[in-house]
């Protein structure tokens, strides 16, 4: 090459020197190279080019003296070919290298969420006060039967007056109970440390709901929050034996993700430390290939097969999950594996999250979420199989708005991850495939992790959900609603603002301004 | 003890099954096995399972610890994500045998399907298994991260090939042993053909040995025909997929 190979970097960090006091915190901090202290010259200097833009060192800078600035826009305006654009294109023609990154999708792809807007009692039917009066949120995911038979157990000659008359005689299948709509989804150990694992863990045992361990096994430590743990099963079968079937309330099939529908995993060699490569029960150091289909699923009939076999192996005493990805047939797929067996259908739309994946394939593939809820639900209920299992939604659950509006559009639950992440620290610089990150979370950097702290984490974890579950309760009290059960599926309470005619079919909704 | 399993659904077949186990039966018969599927499916122990008939598709999966005879023919899925014990099949077995089986053995008499032993994988003592004592189908070993997959083509005295197309495709742990010759061709991308060496023959001489006391098979014809040692060319088969 003639010239320099070009690095067309994205940040630039300003340093004003007369507020610098040289404790050099923010060297500590980064992560990824981008600042140094020249002792020679008493200084601290920075390489542009290394900045991800994750914000560690300004956050942690007790004089303000850093300023993170983007840069790029010095290129010549154009539409086509920004920054974006150019920085990819070299960095392919660098490597040869297939693009990689990580977290959901920033495109703009269009929100749904936004686009809804949710009911309230005017006059008739009034508001509730939750703060005053009693509020549901207590969800049960698992199959419901098609009808439940009910014996008077004080026998033929009781009277049958009193509840305690009463019992119920239809075995129920097994179920999880929530006491809100929301789960924590896969994230697997590897991906994420063993500090945040166990924060969600807590979190999820404190709210009273579950977290995902991803496809990464689970660490013999946190065997003790089994009860609040789903644990997952993909085409890796990474660290999956008896006990960790066996410690679990439910299990779920992996098989797809919205950030990658249709590709498998590579969690990369160095990723594989010691304690990683005892859960996943794989050499150290090697890399740990999930293939994207699982080989013995080709069919529908197939994944009824591995359902029942994980059945057999907890003895029907487990709910089992199957996840996909959004993508277009999704509510014929959802009938397939309702049909199949599955407990749970969890969906996870194009904007769903990621440790890493193909650039182009996150942004590119998939459908969102929203769509993909709204059609699995009609279509469960126009087979009249739709109380066979529960839908969970998950892929840019933003706030408990967007839980609320995906409940009303038919979901049992959601899945959330980036916003935990973000309650714990992370800005969303979408590194996470580099394994530094200076948040210490998608890291197994023992240096970096320590900045995880499980019981602060999840304490936030905690704050962020009881917020959310507060927030959900005013909403349903404006629609003069006591129990997110009167929500669910229940789109009478949702409008459209600014869809096409074609959006709103999709969705099951009338345009904001129509009436009942 | 026996167990008649002749018109008997595979949730009560594999139920009476577990219950032996749990009251510490050392050995159960299955009679009229026919087509049950999940037969010894995330059972722990010593216990040993005969089976008369052919059972159906994942036959022990899970499994961690008990052997299990297979008298005649067995189907897809043996030993799925199987974790210790052993599974003998005295026939043929079908496709997808051993699908990220961690631990415990295999042997199976006859021929095998597709994708048999794919993503089977190793950790510290734990070392799955598999021996073919016939042909195997293709993606024999696919994405292989440890182990141990031996494949003996025995009784094929046409010229047939042993072992389809895209063998060990993606592999990047573990070995894979042939007996007879194997064409390049054959082989998936990500695999090397080396010479064996004295640790290769103490290996296979102590399995084979196994396989061949197990099945009734006479150990100097295994070991007349020379063996094809393949191994993975790299750890980080995708080291270089990605621009980071």
């Amino acid at each position: 090459m003639l010239y320099r190979t070009p690095t067309y970097y994205e940040f630039k960090v300003e340093r004003d020197d007369t507020r610098c006091i040289r404790c050099q915190v923010c060297v500590r901090q980064c992560s990824y190279s981008s600042t140094f202290y020249d002792a020679e010259e008493d200084r601290i200097f920075n390489i542009d080019a290394n900045c991800v833009g994750c914000h560690r060192c300004d956050t942690f800078c007790p004089t303000d003296c850093i300023t993170i600035r983007r840069v790029g826009e010095n290129f010549k305006e154009n539409a086509n070919w920004n920054a974006w654009a150019i920085r990819n294109l070299n960095k392919q023609a660098n490597t040869g290298g297939i693009l990689l990154t990580g977290m959901g999708s920033d495109r703009p792809h269009r929100i749904y969420w936004d686009h809804i807007v949710v009911d309230a009692s005017q006059v008739t039917n009034p508001s509730i006060d939750p703060l005053r009066e009693p509020m549901e949120l207590k969800t049960y995911l698992g199959k419901k039967p098609d009808s439940i038979e009910i014996e008077n157990i004080t026998g033929a000659r009781g009277k049958g007056q009193g509840a305690s008359d009463y019992k119920l005689k239809t075995k129920l299948a097994p179920q999880l109970e929530l006491d809100i709509p929301i789960m924590f989804s896969a994230m697997s150990y590897g991906a994420i440390n063993y500090n945040v694992c166990e924060a969600l863990a807590m979190a999820a045992e404190s709210m009273g709901i579950y977290y995902n361990t991803g496809e990464g096994g689970l660490h013999r430590n946190l065997y003790k929050y089994g009860k609040n743990t789903i644990v997952q099963v993909a085409s890796g079968r990474f660290g999956v034996h008896l006990d960790y079937l066996g410690v679990s309330a439910g299990v779920e099939i992996k098989i797809g993700q919205g950030a990658k529908p249709g590709i498998g995993g590579h969690l990369p060699g160095e990723k594989v430390t010691e304690e990683v490569s005892k859960t996943r029960m794989i050499p150290e150091g090697s890399d740990a290939l999930s293939p994207a289909p699982h080989h013995d699923i080709y069919s529908i009939e197939d994944l009824r097969q591995l359902i029942y076999a994980l059945k057999e192996a907890t003895n029907y005493e487990k709910p089992v999950s199957v996840k996909i990805a959004a993508v277009h047939n999704a509510a014929a797929i959802a009938s397939g594996i309702v049909r199949a067996g599955a407990d749970i259908v969890a969906i996870d739309g194009i904007r769903g999250s990621t440790g890493a994946a193909p650039l182009m394939i996150r942004d590119n593939v998939g459908i969102p979420a929203e769509l993909a809820l709204a059609q699995v639900d009609e279509r469960l209920r126009q087979e009249g199989i739709r109380n066979w299992a529960s839908v969970v939604i998950a892929g840019g659950i933003r706030n408990s708005a967007d839980v609320v509006k995906a409940i009303a559009l038919g979901a049992d639950a959601v899945y959330i991850a980036t916003p935990a992440l973000i309650a714990i620290g992370c800005t969303v610089c979408q590194k996470c495939y580099l394994g530094k990150c200076a948040w210490g979370i998608a890291t197994n950097d023992p240096y970096l992790a320590r900045r995880q702290n499980p019981e602060i984490a999840a304490e936030r974890l905690s704050n962020l959900l009881t917020a959310w579950s507060r927030e959900i309760k005013e909403m349903l009290g404006g629609m003069g609603l006591n129990a997110i059960e009167s929500l669910r599926g229940n789109r009478e309470r949702l409008r459209g603002v600014g869809l096409t005619d074609r959006e709103l079919k999709i969705l099951g909704l009338k345009h904001a301004g129509e009436g009942m | 003890m026996q167990i008649n399993a002749a018109g008997c659904h595979y949730r009560t077949l594999n139920q009476q099954i577990k219950d032996a186990v749990k009251r510490g039966e050392k050995s159960i018969e299955l009679l009229n096995v026919n087509g049950q599927r999940y037969i010894g499916d995330g059972i722990s122990g010593e216990t040993k399972i005969i089976i008369n008939g052919v059972p159906g598709n994942d036959l022990g999966a899970f499994m961690s610890g008990p052997t299990i005879i297979v008298n005649t023919f067995a189907q897809d899925g043996v030993a799925n994500t199987m974790n210790d014990g052993k599974i003998v099949i005295k026939g043929h077995a079908g496709d997808v045998l051993g699908y990220g089986m961690r631990g415990g053995k295999l042997f199976v008499k006859g021929d095998v399907g597709y994708r048999v032993g794919i993503h089977m994988k190793e950790y510290e003592d734990k070392i799955p298994v598999i021996i073919t004592g016939g042909r195997a189908g293709d993606f024999f070993g696919e994405y292989m991260a440890g182990g141990i997959l031996i494949l003996l083509n025995l009784n094929n005295e046409k010229p047939e090939r042993a072992v389809g197309s895209y063998l060990a495709t993606g592999m990047h742990g573990g070995v894979i042993y042939i007996r007879g010759d194997i064409d390049k061709y054959q082989l998936g991308e990500g695999v090397g053909i080396v010479e064996l060496k004295e640790a290769d023959n103490i290996v296979l001489n102590k399995l084979i040995s196994e396989f061949c006391k197990d099945l009734n098979i006479d150990t100097k014809s295994v070991f007349n025909k020379p063996f094809k040692k393949l191994i993975p060319v790299s750890k980080r088969p995708y080291e270089k997929l990605y621009a980071y």
